[in-house]
């Protein structure tokens, strides 16, 4: 900044006079006080010299041939456009109105003849100054222009990256209804949703504490691990266990992230929810009523690890029921008045609909009559998944990404956990992983994964814990299942369960056998005849799932270790 | 002042209390009262009996003055909380990492 020019500076002042001895005198004047004259005799030849020799500052006799003082002030005006040239009338016209005319014409100033040598000195340095100031403002406008300009071109590109990786999913799946409201390019909120390799699928709801960058940024690991693992068959509880070991690394004390994980399962016809830091969710029954699923934890990326507790809340949930999760932007919503929709208003707006994912429109329209339409003032999103048949459910498989590699095609494997690992450690997606290594059985690793998924439930939760699956009937037996699956998973000190895997290539693809043995009692398959036909027997639809995906089904006596065997065609 | 200190006389307990919204515009006061302090402090109360809204980066600064006052070791009491300031607190489960009443 040069506001405070030194009284030497030396400007190119054009000076318009038509009076020959008038103009001799002010130009010997300017010239003294160290400025460089440029002259014109008048108002047509001010013009032309303004243009060619692009002055500081001029000064113009009001009065003057061919074109007047007045004309000329405003073509150069025009010429000098966002530049500011001061333009000081010479005058010995008195009176206001003529005055006034001088300024309206675009003129900043007057000096009244005869010329008073301080007067004009001080005049032409206080307009310097202003020039000056003027100057540095529209360099640093134009300045702010180009950043912003850049910054926004910036984002645009960030924001193409940030789509690819914290993709939408599976959001467009028919049963799901979602709102997101974006309140920059980025948004504090984030919203997840991905397919199951068995099928069924999670989906991440959440709020980073701030908006925009800060928030996108954490948004990031948080797309990366959920769909990466989710992908892979790991179960909600481990996906989140990664995602908040994740965040508590990488963020700063004081950000984190609220969030809910769902875990839907189609086929057992139940929902996992795990909620930390979101306002109620409600899972509301075709049949009418509700269930509230409250905070019960704290946000993602507070706790250690050691602290951190993953369990999922197990709901049984009936096609036609829908489950409903939002940020607390719906709550903090508020209209002219100040006033939030709160947790009443959302209670009262989730009872007046009943059941359906049509709650979400239902609700954000609630909101935008408490706002009076007004534009956010919080990232607001919502999410609401209607239970569906299995069978209505959309394909995984479209949405897993292709390797070129080939993979083995002659290998076996034998993996065996046992003790306390049975209660801690899944190893579905470690031995979907071998399998998946095989190009063809990529395709199928839909497949694939539910025999093991069932294999593995049924050795553990029938083999070794010795649950009966009846329990899972009733709203009170399903709680108490899964009470007493945790408490017998203390006690597991001498059990094993061991899978072993074959493959080999065939004529027209390749051949997977899958063995699942534990060390349980086991059960006689002729026993569970009777009850087949409810469907509720013990293993019976796990076994009939299996029997359905696999070309071969073997179950030894006592009925520890069962066999399948998969035939995959190449293309 | 939207937010005062009070030291206990025997100089153990630190009362910061906060007038109003504690949001982000209370950031930089809010650190200010316990960074602040002369040591010695082996007590923090967070007085919120005149807050009338709490956000999630009030929250986060909470963690902050949790982090500051020595984690899990930490001896923090969050008091005198409205209904509503209750509510978010306990939405986030807070009452895990603070004595709340």
């Amino acid at each position: 900044m040069q506001t405070s020019l030194p009284q030497t500076a030396s400007l190119r002042i054009l000076i318009a006079e038509d009076s020959d001895s008038d103009r001799l005198i002010l130009t010997r004047l300017v010239s003294r006080l160290g400025h460089q004259v440029i002259e014109a005799t008048d108002g047509a030849e001010a013009v032309r010299r303004f243009r060619e020799a692009k002055p500081d500052l001029v000064l113009l006799d009001a009065l003057m041939p061919r074109m007047d003082g007045m004309e000329c002030a405003r073509q150069i005006k025009a010429l000098a456009g966002d530049e500011l040239v001061p333009v000081i009338f010479l005058t010995s016209l008195t009176d206001a109105g003529s005055l006034a005319d001088c300024l309206d014409a675009g003129g900043d100033d007057f000096i009244a003849k005869p010329y008073n040598r301080v007067i004009l000195a001080a005049k032409i340095q206080a307009f310097n100054r202003m020039r000056v100031m003027h100057r540095t403002l529209t360099q640093q406008r134009d300045n702010i222009r180009a950043r912003n300009e850049q910054l926004l071109d910036e984002q645009s590109i960030a924001k193409r990256v940030f789509d690819n990786v914290a993709h939408t999913g599976c959001l467009d799946a028919p049963h799901i209804r979602y709102y997101a409201s974006p309140m920059s390019i980025f948004n504090g909120d984030i919203l997840f949703a991905c397919p199951r390799p068995a099928g069924g699928m999670h989906i991440l709801i959440g709020d980073f504490t701030g908006h925009g960058l800060p928030a996108a940024i954490g948004a990031m690991p948080v797309a990366e691990i959920f769909y990466g693992m989710t992908t892979k068959g790991f179960a909600a509880s481990e996906v989140l266990q990664e995602i908040n070991q994740k965040l508590r690394r990488i963020l700063p004390t004081g950000m984190f992230c609220c969030a809910a994980m769902v875990e839907a399962d189609f086929h057992l016809g139940q929902v996992g929810i795990w909620n930390g830091g979101l306002p109620d969710g409600f899972l509301l029954r075709r049949a009418g009523g509700k269930t509230v699923v409250h905070s019960t934890h704290l946000p993602l990326g507070v706790l250690d690890p050691d602290h951190f507790d993953a369990t999922l809340v197990y709901h049984m949930a009936e096609p036609g029921d829908s489950l409903l999760l939002m940020t607390d932007g719906v709550l903090e919503a508020s209209g002219a008045d100040d006033i939030m929709l709160g947790e009443e208003g959302v209670r009262s707006a989730v009872s007046a609909w009943g059941s359906g994912a049509g709650v979400v429109e239902h609700l954000v329209d609630r909101v935008r009559e408490h706002t009076n339409r007004q534009p956010d003032k919080d990232d607001m999103t919502l999410i609401a998944l209607e239970i569906v048949e299995e069978q209505e459910d959309t394909g995984f498989a479209a949405t897993l990404g292709q390797s070129a590699l080939q993979g083995p095609v002659q290998w076996a494997c034998s993996y065996e956990i046992s003790g306390p690992t049975l209660g801690r450690f899944s190893p579905l997606p470690l031995l979907l992983h071998v399998c998946t290594q095989v190009s063809g059985l990529r395709r199928c690793s839909g497949a694939i994964y539910t025999m093991l998924a069932e294999l593995y439930n049924n050795a553990l939760e029938h083999g070794v814990l010795r649950l009966p699956s009846e329990w899972k009937a009733s709203a009170g037996g399903f709680a108490r299942y899964y009470l007493e699956r945790q408490r017998r998973l203390c006690s597991v000190e001498d059990h094993f369960i061991r899978f072993e895997l074959r493959h080999r290539q065939t004529d027209s693809g390749g051949e997977l056998t899958i063995t699942c043995e534990d060390s349980g009692e086991g059960f006689d398959p002729a026993q569970t005849g009777p009850h087949k036909e409810d469907g509720a027997c013990y293993a019976g639809r796990g076994l009939m799932l299996l029997q359905e995906l696999a070309d071969e089904m073997t179950i030894n006596m006592p009925g520890n270790r069962v066999e399948v065997v998969y035939h995959w065609q190449a293309t | 002042m939207p937010i005062e200190t009070h030291r206990s006389e025997d100089g153990r307990v630190l009362t910061i209390r906060i007038e109003g919204r504690f949001d982000f515009s209370s950031h930089q006061a809010f650190r200010d009262a316990y960074e602040h302090a002369e040591p010695g402090v082996a007590q923090y109360i967070v007085d919120l009996s005149d807050t009338t809204y709490l956000d999630s980066s009030a929250l986060g600064m909470l963690l902050l003055l949790r982090d500051y006052a020595g984690g899990d070791g930490s001896s923090i009491r969050i008091c005198n909380c409205s209904g509503d300031v209750r509510r978010i607190l306990s939405i986030s489960n807070f009452e895990q990492l603070f004595d709340i009443d």
